[in-house]
């Protein structure tokens, strides 16, 4: 089990401010059932002051998840809006006596829950993470814009950090180069500029990398055929791409019956005529047994 | 609180028999000597080898006492196992497995992929079954070795190995069974079946961590994985490590006996627990083979919250489970055997399993139905996702 501090143990033990805020005129919600945490932010914010002056949540999540939220319910009270939004993730991990570094991610959570719902309240849209031109880690739904933002806050250098920050790189493992591009980008960004050059911003990674451009591409895709196999209960993921094949986990009835090999032909003809160009497309059957877990 | 500790996670680990503590004692003062010696300190302690052998082969049912080689534990048993089949057959490029095998299969199997093999790894259904015509499809003389699970760690579903490995024979290929979790807990007789080898590890039944057997049907053909001296018979080099040796021949002896109550006694523990909970919690499914199933596991998922949670409050009661969530793991999604049955994804971070042994007694299930249906409500009061559930209902 996890060496919690005492602090993340009575704040999940005891959770302050949990439950539902019924007047509340800010909500923030991130996270989701299969990614395995959520958490559900309600203020109630002054419109004159602009301070915070009630805060509830819900969460569903591992221990540090629920104290996490706690903790940031505790630490928003009381606090204006601009206050509210320099509190870092680390901020919170430090109120809770540290977190191990795999539970990082909780505190992240919290932050990104605080900052949608203020993007709530002011009635601003809240970058979904779910936006297809930005998403680096689809299977728990990671932007390029948290990715970003985490490494810069926090200092992050490895691939390892990021998914443990984020959860990026943690399912199929498969945007762990694009991670790494990030990574290689904002490494040089920080490093000293030679005089006279103002370190410019640097260009958006995913409009300049063809591999990356590609696999957004794929992911256009199979987001467009997703439904048609939903009728059947089915669904499909991007496992991996090299070259001009293309892996992709079927699952749920389309996978395994006779109806696959005709699912496949047509995803193919169609993933063909998006990309533009001749692909392969090819069944990943096995549970990767790298991830495999090690329950005893 | 101060109540004593309750533990339901003896598919992990399972506490020492007293008799088998008392055992191995004197193994490590005055019976030291090393077996293979001349003189009778050695002597004393390999006659307590050749007798912990015996009993051994007994549990197995095994034809004879040869067939039975100490090892370090179960890990050490299956790697030594495929591992002798791919030498003892170069031409044969293939291993035949399930995806829900322990890692101590699979992630031997992925480096054997890397170095050129080829793996199919049987999937399961929903409730953890394989397709038999799938894996008859599967073999073929350029198998090397059929590896699957006698009993699943995570959900006690028991795969019918007895059944596969007459087919594998009758393909002309190996069969491997990792019988781990199935040693000590249901009837084994491996003289009347066609399993060619059977990993078992001691610490699931009451003996010590670090031994472990691995059982070779006598005129198969092996390759040890250690080499050095001629311990047992030469296919596995080391100095016994003769203390545990003991210990494991006297729990499989108590395991015999005990084997009719596990059958019963265990099992309506279990199943009172099942019961129990299902009647007591909305929203909870049981994970796994419902019938063909080991005697003493559970495990039971409960939707819309987390399994970590879960077991915080559990072990803040005394009560000590497992649980194959992302969080419990450091990984961050549920076991591979969760994702391999393909359960909701309402369920799949929140599966709690509750291992028994014969140590368990009723008032420590009725204790911990009375504290589980608490917990569960207190975490769904927490979850966004159970008011909205509520809502939809
Ligand atoms: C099914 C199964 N196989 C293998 C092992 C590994 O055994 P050991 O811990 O003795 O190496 C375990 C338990 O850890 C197991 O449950």
């Amino acid at each position: 089990m996890w060496d919690y501090s005492e602090k993340v143990k009575d704040h999940f033990f005891n959770p302050r401010n949990a439950g539902v805020l019924d007047d509340a005129n800010a909500i923030g919600e991130v996270g989701s059932l299969a990614c395995g945490d959520a958490l559900k932010l309600m203020l109630k914010i002054d419109p004159i002051s602009e301070r915070i002056l009630d805060a509830r949540f819900q969460t569903y999540g591992c221990g540090s998840a629920i104290a996490s939220s706690s903790a940031l319910t505790e630490m928003i009270k009381g606090k204006t809006i601009q206050e509210a939004l320099a509190i870092t993730n680390q901020d919170i991990a430090d109120y809770l006596g540290g977190l191990p570094p795999e539970k990082m991610h909780c505190s992240v959570m919290g932050r990104e829950a605080l900052h949608a719902a203020i993007a709530n309240y002011r009635g601003e849209s809240w970058h979904d993470d779910h936006d297809e031109g930005t998403l680096i880690c689809k299977c728990f739904g990671v932007s390029s814009r948290l990715i970003e933002e985490t490494i810069r806050a926090n200092g992050l250098t490895t691939v390892e950090e990021v998914t443990h920050y984020t959860k990026a790189g943690g399912g199929c493992t498969s945007c762990r180069t694009a991670i790494e591009e990030i990574l290689a980008r904002i490494a040089s960004s920080r490093e000293p500029q030679p005089a006279g050059k103002e370190s410019a911003p640097a260009a958006p990674v995913l409009a300049t990398r063809p591999l990356i451009e590609k696999i957004r591409r794929i992911e256009q895709e199979l987001a467009a055929i997703r439904p048609l196999l939903a009728r059947d209960h089915g669904d499909v993921e991007l496992v991996d791409l090299q070259g001009q094949t293309i892996y992709l986990r079927l699952t749920g009835a389309c996978s395994g019956c006779q109806l696959e090999s005709i699912t496949l032909s047509s995803i193919q003809a169609r993933l063909q005529k998006a990309l533009g160009e001749r692909v392969r497309v090819v069944p990943v059957r096995e549970i990767s047994p790298a991830a495999a877990h090690c329950t005893p | 609180m101060n109540a004593a500790p309750i533990y339901l996670d003896n598919n992990a680990t399972t506490r020492v028999a007293d008799e088998v503590l008392t055992a191995m004692l004197p193994y490590f003062t005055e019976q030291y000597g090393n077996p293979s010696s001349i003189h009778a300190f050695g002597n004393k302690v390999a006659r307590a080898l050749k007798e912990a052998r015996v009993q051994v082969q007994q549990l197995l049912g095994a034809a004879h006492d040869s067939e039975i080689i100490f090892t370090s534990g179960g890990t050490e048993s299956n790697n030594t196992a495929i591992r002798s089949a791919l030498q003892a057959y170069p031409q044969r490029k293939r291993i035949i497995t399930t995806v829900v095998e322990h890692p101590a299969v699979l992630n031997l199997c992925k480096a054997l992929q890397q170095q050129g093999y080829r793996v199919d790894y049987l999937p399961v259904d929903r409730y953890g079954r394989i397709d038999l015509d799938l894996y008859r499809a599967l073999l073929a003389p350029d198998v090397a070795i059929v590896s699957v699970m006698w009993a699943n760690n995570e959900t006690g579903t028991l795969f019918p190995v007895e059944e596969m490995a007459e087919m594998a024979r009758a393909a002309g290929v190996l069969f491997h069974t990792d019988a781990v979790q199935a040693a000590g807990k249901i009837p084994i007789d491996l003289k009347h079946t066609a399993i060619d080898m059977l990993s078992l590890s001691g610490h699931k039944f009451h003996a010590p961590k670090g031994i472990g057997v691995l059982y070779v049907r006598r005129g198969v053909r092996f390759h040890p994985l250690l080499l050095g001296g001629h311990q047992e018979r030469g296919r596995r080099a080391g100095t016994e490590n003769s203390a545990a040796i003991v210990g494991l021949g006297v729990a499989a002896v108590l395991a015999r006996e005990a084997l009719p109550y596990e059958m019963t006694a265990v099992k309506n523990l279990r199943d009172r627990l099942e019961q129990g909970i299902l009647a007591q919690v909305p929203n909870v499914l049981v994970m796994g083979d419902p019938v063909n199933r080991l005697p003493n596991t559970t495990n039971i998922a409960f939707e819309y919250i987390e399994g970590e949670a879960i077991l915080l409050l559990l072990n803040q009661h005394g009560i000590a489970a497992s649980s194959g969530s992302a969080c419990t793991s450091g990984t961050l999604e549920p076991s591979h055997v969760m994702r391999a049955m393909g359960i909701p994804h309402t369920a799949a971070h929140g599966t709690i399993r509750f291992s028994l042994s014969r140590f368990n007694t009723e008032a420590e299930i009725d204790r911990v139905l009375e504290v589980v249906p608490e917990i569960v409500r207190k975490l769904r009061a927490l979850s966004p996702f159970w008011p909205k559930h509520q809502e939809a209902a």
